[in-house]
C-alpha cells in the first residue's frame, strides 16, 4: 500500500506534475507517513530518475525544472507535518542567490535557482537588482555557506566583485563560498575577483555548488 | 582608400515566410498581449507617458496594458524612410527598404588577439583595431560597439567605446551599450559636435540607439529612457527582442515571434506616443534555447526562419529592422560557424531586413575573432552575389558567342567571355588550389582571413577625427566620471 504511494509519488514528480504531487503529499500525511520517508523513498526517487534520463539524452531541461517544482511542491505540503513531528530534511547546504544591483536579468539566476532546491539545496531568492548590503544581510541572517550572483551586462558585472570584497571585509570568505555567473562571466573574471567558481549553465552550477560544499 | 560600401539592393530572389494572413494573425496576438497581459516598463518617465495616453498602468508592477487602437494609432506615426548619417556623408545609409546593410556584432566581453591568437578580455584598443579594420571593409556598413571596453570604467564605458570607433572609422556608429538616461545625453552632445549642433542631429543622425528588450515581455527601465532621449533628438532608436523558444517565450515559433512583437511594438509605440514621427526601428534576435542546457544557441532552423519572418513583420508596420545574423555558437572558425552565419544571413537578406548585425562573432556574441569577421564578410558577399539572381537577355543569353565557338570548341577565347568573366564571383577564403599544394601548406580561409585582418589593421589609416572635436568629446567623458 504504502510502497504504491510512493510509486505514484514519484511518477508525479517524472510527470513534472505540482498538483499531483502535493495531493500525494498530503495523502501520506493523512495515513500517517512519516514525511521524510514520503520525500527520500517517493518523490526524491522520481527526482533521480529525471536526473538519470536527463544524463543520457532523453530528457531535456524543461522536464528537469518541472521536476524540481514538483519536488517542491510535495515538500511544502510536507513541511507542516515535519514542522509537528520537529524533523527537519537533511540539506545539502544553504545558498543566497542574487542578480546584482543594477541588472535586472533573471532567467539564470532563477533556473540555477530551481536546479539548486531539486538538488537538496535551501535557496533564498532575493531576486533582481538587489544590493551588495541585501546579499550580505541575507548571508548573515540564515548563515548561509554559499552565495550565488548574476549579472549579464559587464557594466553591472563589477558588483559580483563588490559582494565578495564586502564578504572578505566581515572575515566570512572562508565560511562562504561565492559561485558567479552570466553571459559576460570568463574564467579571466572569476579569478580576477578570486571568486569560488563559475558554470555556463544551471545544471553545470548544481555540480559545482555541490564541490564547493563538499570542500568547505 | 576606397570609401565604398557593399549592399544588396534591387534583389531578384524572394521568400513568402508568411502569408498575409498569417502576418495578421499575429499582429492580432499580439496586440491580445499587450492589452490582455501587459508589458513591463520599469521607468517612472515610461509610466507617466502610457498614463497619460489612457492605458492601463500598474504602478506597483510597473506594467502596461494598453488598447489596440491606441498600439495602431501611435505606430502610425513612425517614419517608413530615413538614413543613417555617417561622419563621411558619402557613407550614409538610406534605410528605404530597397538596402541591405551589414555591422559588425556588438557587446562581446572575449577576443582573440590578433597578434599572438591567445584569447583574453576584451578593452578598449579591441574597439579601436575592429573599428579601423571595419572602416576599410566595403561589406561593413555600419559599427555596433564591437567588444565591451573592459577597462574603461562602467559609468562612462559606453562613450569611450563610441568615441573610439569615430576616432577609427567614417562609417554610421549605432551603439548597444548606452542604457542609461546620463550617458545617453551625453553621446548626444558628442555626436553632435560632429554634426555642428544638436539641431542638426534629426536630418543627420551619426549615431542610433539600439536598446534590448527584457523578454518575456519586458523592458529594462535605463534603455528606455536613454532611448527617449534619443528619440527627442532625432536619432533612431530600436528595441530589440531575444526572446528564445523554451525559456523567454513558448517552445512554438508563432508563440515567441508574438512575444517577442508584443515587446518591440510597445516599445515603439512608447517612444511614438512621447515624440511623434521619431524615427524608429525594429531590432531582433529570437532564438531557440538549447534544450539540455537552456542557453543561448546562436543558430539552428529556428534563428534561421526568425531572421526571415521578422523582416515581414517589420514591413508590416512600416520601419527598418536591424536583425541579427551571423553571430554563430560556434567556439571557432569552423563548419558549424559556416553553416550557421550562411544560413542566418542568407534567410535575413533575401527578405530584404535593412540592417545585419553579427559579423565577427564566436560562441554567441562573446568571443570576437579577426579570422571569423573577414570570413562573415565574404559569407555576406556570396549572398551579394546571390541576391542578384540571373539576368536573362540577349546579351546574357550569348547567343552569337554560343555560335561562333560552335560543339566542342570552348570560351576561354571569346570577347564575351573577356567582357564577362568579372561578374562572376571570385572568392578569397574559399579553397580552390591542387590537393598537392594543399597537402604541402595545410593552410586554409581562416589563415588567408587572419592575415587579411592584419595586413589591414597594419595598412590602413582612417580619415581622423577633427582634433578640436575629439577634444571636446574627451571633455564631455571626463565631466561624468566619478572623481
Amino acid at each position: 500500500m504504502t510502497e504504491e504511494l510512493f510509486k505514484k509519488m514519484a511518477q508525479s514528480v517524472l510527470d513534472g506534475d505540482s498538483d499531483a504531487a502535493a495531493a500525494l503529499a498530503k495523502q501520506a500525511v493523512e495515513s500517517g507517513i512519516d514525511p521524510l520517508e514520503a520525500i527520500n523513498n517517493g518523490f526524491v526517487a522520481g527526482v533521480n530518475k529525471v536526473g538519470e534520463n536527463f544524463a543520457c539524452g532523453d530528457a531535456f531541461l524543461p522536464e528537469l525544472v518541472m521536476a524540481g517544482e514538483a519536488m517542491k511542491a510535495a515538500v511544502a505540503a510536507l513541511e507542516p507535518e515535519m514542522k509537528k513531528r520537529g524533523t527537519q530534511r537533511k540539506m545539502l547546504g544553504k545558498v543566497v542567490l542574487a542578480t546584482v544591483e543594477g541588472d535586472i536579468h533573471e532567467i539564470g539566476k532563477s533556473l540555477v535557482g530551481t536546479m539548486l532546491s531539486a538538488s537538496g539545496f535551501e535557496v533564498f531568492d532575493l531576486g533582481v537588482d538587489v544590493p551588495a548590503a541585501k546579499i550580505i544581510a541575507k548571508v548573515q541572517e540564515v548563515d548561509a555557506n554559499l552565495v550565488g550572483l548574476s549579472a549579464l551586462l559587464t557594466t553591472t558585472m563589477v558588483k559580483q566583485k563588490e559582494v565578495i570584497d564586502e564578504l572578505d571585509k566581515l572575515g566570512l570568505r572562508k565560511k562562504v563560498k561565492v559561485m558567479v555567473g552570466g553571459a559576460p562571466v570568463t574564467r579571466d573574471w572569476v579569478q580576477k575577483i578570486e571568486a569560488d567558481g563559475t558554470s555556463e549553465d544551471a545544471i553545470g552550477a548544481v555540480g559545482l555548488a555541490k564541490q564547493l560544499v563538499d570542500a568547505a | 582608400m576606397s570609401k565604398k560600401i557593399k549592399s544588396i539592393t534591387n534583389p531578384k530572389l524572394r521568400l513568402e515566410i508568411l502569408t498575409p494572413a498569417e502576418v495578421k494573425k499575429i499582429h492580432d496576438a499580439t496586440l491580445w498581449i499587450i492589452e490582455k497581459v501587459g508589458v513591463r516598463f520599469p521607468s517612472k518617465r515610461a509610466l507617466e507617458i502610457w498614463a497619460a495616453h489612457g492605458a492601463e498602468v500598474d504602478t506597483g508592477k510597473m506594467v502596461v496594458r494598453a488598447k489596440a487602437e491606441l498600439i495602431e494609432k501611435a505606430l502610425k506615426s513612425c517614419p517608413p524612410v530615413y538614413p543613417l548619417a555617417a561622419r563621411d556623408p558619402q557613407q550614409d545609409l538610406p534605410l528605404d527598404g530597397n538596402h541591405v546593410f551589414v555591422g559588425t556584432d556588438g557587446c562581446g566581453v572575449e577576443v582573440i588577439d590578433i597578434r599572438s591568437g591567445v584569447r583574453r578580455t576584451s578593452c578598449l584598443q579591441d574597439v579601436a583595431d575592429i573599428s579601423r579594420i571595419a572602416d576599410a571593409t566595403e561589406e561593413v556598413a555600419f559599427h555596433w560597439v564591437p567588444v565591451s571596453a573592459q577597462d574603461m570604467p562602467p559609468e562612462t564605458r559606453g562613450l569611450h567605446e563610441i568615441q573610439t570607433i569615430w576616432k577609427n572609422s567614417t562609417k554610421h556608429v549605432q551603439t548597444e551599450s548606452i542604457y542609461n538616461e546620463r550617458e545617453a545625453q551625453a553621446a548626444i552632445e558628442m555626436a553632435a559636435l560632429i554634426v555642428g549642433g544638436k539641431d542638426k542631429l534629426r536630418k543627420r543622425p551619426v549615431l542610433s540607439l539600439m536598446q534590448c528588450s527584457a523578454p518575456p515581455l519586458g523592458h529594462d527601465g535605463g534603455s528606455l529612457e536613454a532611448a527617449l532621449v534619443a528619440a527627442e533628438y532625432g536619432l533612431p532608436t530600436g528595441f530589440m527582442t531575444m526572446a528564445a523558444n523554451l525559456t523567454t517565450g513558448p517552445a512554438t515559433l508563432a508563440g515567441n515571434l508574438a512575444v517577442g512583437n508584443a515587446e518591440v511594438i510597445a516599445g515603439t509605440a512608447l517612444i511614438q506616443l512621447a515624440f511623434p514621427g521619431a524615427p524608429v526601428f525594429y531590432a531582433a534576435a529570437q532564438t531557440a534555447s538549447d534544450l539540455r542546457s537552456g542557453a543561448y544557441t546562436g543558430g539552428g532552423p529556428e534563428d534561421f526562419l526568425y531572421g526571415a519572418a521578422t523582416n515581414v513583420l517589420a514591413d508590416f508596420y512600416n520601419i527598418p529592422l536591424s536583425m541579427g545574423s551571423f553571430a554563430t555558437g560556434a567556439k571557432e572558425p569552423n563548419w558549424q560557424a559556416g553553416v550557421d552565419n550562411s544560413l542566418s544571413t542568407f534567410m535575413a537578406s533575401v527578405v530584404m531586413s535593412d540592417m545585419l548585425l553579427g559579423i565577427g562573432f564566436l560562441h554567441g556574441s562573446r568571443i570576437w575573432s579577426y579570422a571569423e569577421m573577414m570570413m562573415d564578410c565574404e559569407i555576406f558577399s556570396i549572398i551579394h552575389k546571390m541576391m542578384q539572381g540571373i539576368a536573362v537577355d540577349e546579351e546574357s543569353l550569348a547567343l552569337d558567342t554560343i555560335a561562333a565557338v560552335g560543339p566542342g570548341g570552348n570560351f576561354l577565347s571569346q570577347k564575351h567571355t573577356l567582357k564577362h568573366m568579372r561578374d562572376l564571383f571570385l572568392p578569397q577564403f574559399m579553397d580552390r588550389r591542387p590537393y598537392s599544394e594543399w597537402e604541402t601548406k595545410k593552410d586554409d580561409g581562416r589563415d588567408w582571413a587572419l592575415a587579411k585582418a592584419r595586413k589591414t589593421l597594419e595598412t590602413h589609416q582612417p580619415e581622423p577625427l577633427d582634433s578640436q572635436i575629439n577634444a571636446e568629446m574627451a571633455k564631455i567623458i571626463t565631466s561624468l566620471e566619478k572623481k
